[in-house]
């Protein structure tokens, strides 16, 4: 298990180390002059002298290779480098931003998990086929909503229509909840989507007519039985909907006009701020590396049949019936 | 890496055994089994979707839709006779009515013109990401499954790479280098859906790869490029196609957002994105501002997610 832990971490750095690689490459050395960049688009009348104060500064003077490694280095250090409009370090304005975004990416996640779920469960549930394929066509709706067109109907409805919650800010439980329903959308359109069809493979598995025949009712049938196995399939793809939770906050902090990562996000890409938008690629990845690590210490104790360390082929072939 | 491994050996063991003879009729057989794999095939294929659409009124509204925004992106003119650019600042902020099926916006220019102009935009950038990213993903794909070795080790790593940064924050990143604008803004969603296409070609490469007409075309003597282009990759498309249609709708959903937040299309310049950005400042006074033009952008997401699942369906149904 120990060893198991240490081998999946191992992994997580290798992906780390390829972001960074990735990013670096995009962002410094792609075809282009960052220091023209930072120095922004009104600066025309800048001279060649200073230009090169600005390389020397950022270290864009030296070569490529060595700009590569002396980052790499910064970066095992935890020192993400400085932003470059403010001059700050890239960890604290994105430590400073990480708690209001958390805040409505869990509450997000939270009403995703308990609608997605609950529309699922429904829709197999019900008996009525009218009502079951009505459910099932919401979904495909919430993932085709434009994510900001939508905050703005919650706040035409909700903030100025019925005033019940406020429509920007971050002071205070109400202010969250407009931004966290417009993070929820999608997600928990996804995870309807996953769970609904494979909870209604679960339900046509020889197991299941065993427990009817058994004598279990509907709800025992579906909650003790399907629904354990179903979420399997829908649990493997938290990675993309945390990453997805993510990148919807640079839209909803924006439209709510809340300060948080997203904003960070949006204001960094819109001041070019290389640095900064860096650290938080880097920060996503790391999100989702260690999301993707954790879900796979969680898989053993959904299903047992699932020996940990074990290659990761024989769970597919187990958990998702053909 | 959560990366699910389902259909890529289930091939690999068809038609080992046997005489020559045998196998040359397995070869014969199989290719008439594959999908879209002759001009009959694709035909047949093409015939029978038209036949299906007729059980699903579904899919025949999505088709109707998407055609329509594809007429109003050649010819917009056929839809409005208004100008989009030009209002008459008299008519600001009237609600819809029959003169302005959508309303007017705050310089008193008509909705529905702007909307049926601003597809241009949105839908050229759609279809420039789509391509950029179905290029570009299609041909790494290709190597990494028909290669194989290090190759397809190299590719898949970077692409397992690309998949654990969120599409949109990989877009912000390239945007921060490429700067903004219309065009810009698609190259960058393209260049984010790269690794979700690869990987989808790859898996299909591999799939046909170990199929025994292609064995049999590289016994007969041919070329392995002309075996990669004219057995491989028409047989592999399938899924990419399926792949296409739904990038069409998620690349009309990031541009519109990354214009919204300011990236792309800059006034007075029409686009989906920004029409509803703008309408954000008359949220109390104009509601028709944001909500109709984002209805339209909603529709055509709807659409394309609705056909890439009918050519699903179909794709499975001919397997």
């Amino acid at each position: 298990m120990t060893r198991y832990i240490i081998r999946r971490l191992a992994q997580a750095i290798g992906v780390l180390w390829a972001a960074y690689t990735v990013s670096f490459l995009v962002l410094y050395a792609l075809p282009g002059d960052p220091a023209r960049l930072i120095a922004g688009p009104d600066a025309t009348d800048i001279t060649p002298a200073q230009l090169d104060a600005l390389r020397a500064e950022f270290g864009l003077d030296k070569p490529l290779i060595v700009q590569y490694f002396d980052r790499l280095v910064a970066l095992v250090r935890g020192d993400l480098g400085q932003s470059i409009p403010t001059g700050r370090p890239v960890t604290e304005l994105i430590g400073e931003a990480l708690p209001s975004t958390i805040q409505i990416a869990a509450l997000g996640l939270l009403l995703a998990i308990v609608f997605g779920t609950g529309l699922a469960i429904l829709a197999t549930f019900s008996r009525n086929a009218a009502l079951g394929r009505l459910l099932l066509a919401l979904p495909p709706l919430g993932v085709a909503v434009p994510g900001f067109w939508f905050a703005l109907l919650l706040i035409q409805w909700f903030s100025f229509g019925i005033p019940l919650f406020p429509a920007v800010g971050n002071v205070g439980f109400a202010a969250a909840v407009l931004p966290a329903i417009t993070l929820a959308l999608p997600t928990g359109a996804t995870i309807a989507q996953l769970l609904s069809k494979s909870l209604a493979n679960t339900l046509r598995e020889p197991y299941i007519d065993t427990v009817w025949a058994k004598g279990a009712g509907p709800a025992r049938v579906h909650f003790r039985h399907a629904l354990r196995n179903a979420a399997l399939p829908a649990l493997t793809v938290t990675g993309l909907i945390v990453g997805q939770l993510l990148s919807g906050t640079v839209v909803a902090e924006t439209v709510f006009s809340r300060p948080g990562l997203g904003r960070v996000t949006a204001t960094a890409v819109a001041q070019q701020d290389i640095p900064l938008v860096q650290g938080i690629v880097l920060f996503a990845a790391a999100v989702f590396v260690l999301t993707n690590l954790l879900v796979d210490l969680i898989y053993p104790i959904l299903d047992p049949r699932i020996v940990i360390g074990r290659r990761r082929v024989a769970r597919v072939q187990t958990g998702v019936p053909a | 890496m959560t990366t699910t491994r389902t259909s890529e050996t289930s091939t690999a063991t068809d038609g080992l055994v046997g005489t020559a003879g045998n196998r040359f009729a397995d070869a014969v057989a199989s290719r008439r089994r594959a999908p879209g794999g002759t001009a009959r095939g694709a035909a047949g294929r093409l015939a029978r979707l038209v036949l299906n659409l007729r059980r699903h009124p579904g899919t025949v509204l999505a088709v109707v839709w998407l055609v329509l925004v594809l007429v109003a992106t050649l010819a917009p003119g056929l839809f409005t006779g208004q100008d989009p650019i030009d209002g008459v600042p008299a008519d600001k902020l009237t609600g819809p009515s029959a003169a302005h099926w959508f309303g007017t916006d705050q310089l008193g220019r008509d909705l529905f013109a702007r909307v049926v102009y601003g597809s241009a935009l949105t839908l050229q950038a759609a279809l420039i990401a789509v391509g950029i990213g179905l290029l570009v993903g299609s041909l790494l794909g290709l190597l990494a499954g028909f290669i194989g070795r290090w190759v397809d080790d190299v590719i898949m790593r970077i692409s397992d790479v690309l998949l654990s940064i969120p599409a949109l924050l990989l877009s912000l990143a390239l945007i921060t280098v490429l700067g903004f604008g219309t065009v810009n803004v698609a190259i960058a969603v393209g260049l984010g859906s790269v690794a979700a296409v690869s990987r989808i070609m790859r898996s299909e490469v591999i799939r046909v790869r170990n199929a025994v007409y292609v064995e049999a075309a590289l016994a007969s003597g041919n070329r392995w490029s002309r075996v990669l282009f004219r057995h491989v990759l028409p047989n592999s498309a399938g899924p990419v196609m399926v792949l296409a249609a739904l990038e069409f709708g998620t690349a009309i959903l990031a541009i519109s957002a990354l214009s919204f937040l300011g990236y792309g299309a800059q006034p007075p310049a029409p686009e989906w994105g920004s029409l509803v950005s703008t309408g954000r400042n008359f949220l109390t006074t104009a509601w028709w501002l944001t909500t109709l033009p984002g209805i339209v952008i909603a529709l055509t997401v709807l659409a394309a997610n609705a056909l890439s699942r009918a050519l699903d369906s179909d794709e499975r149904r001919s397997r």
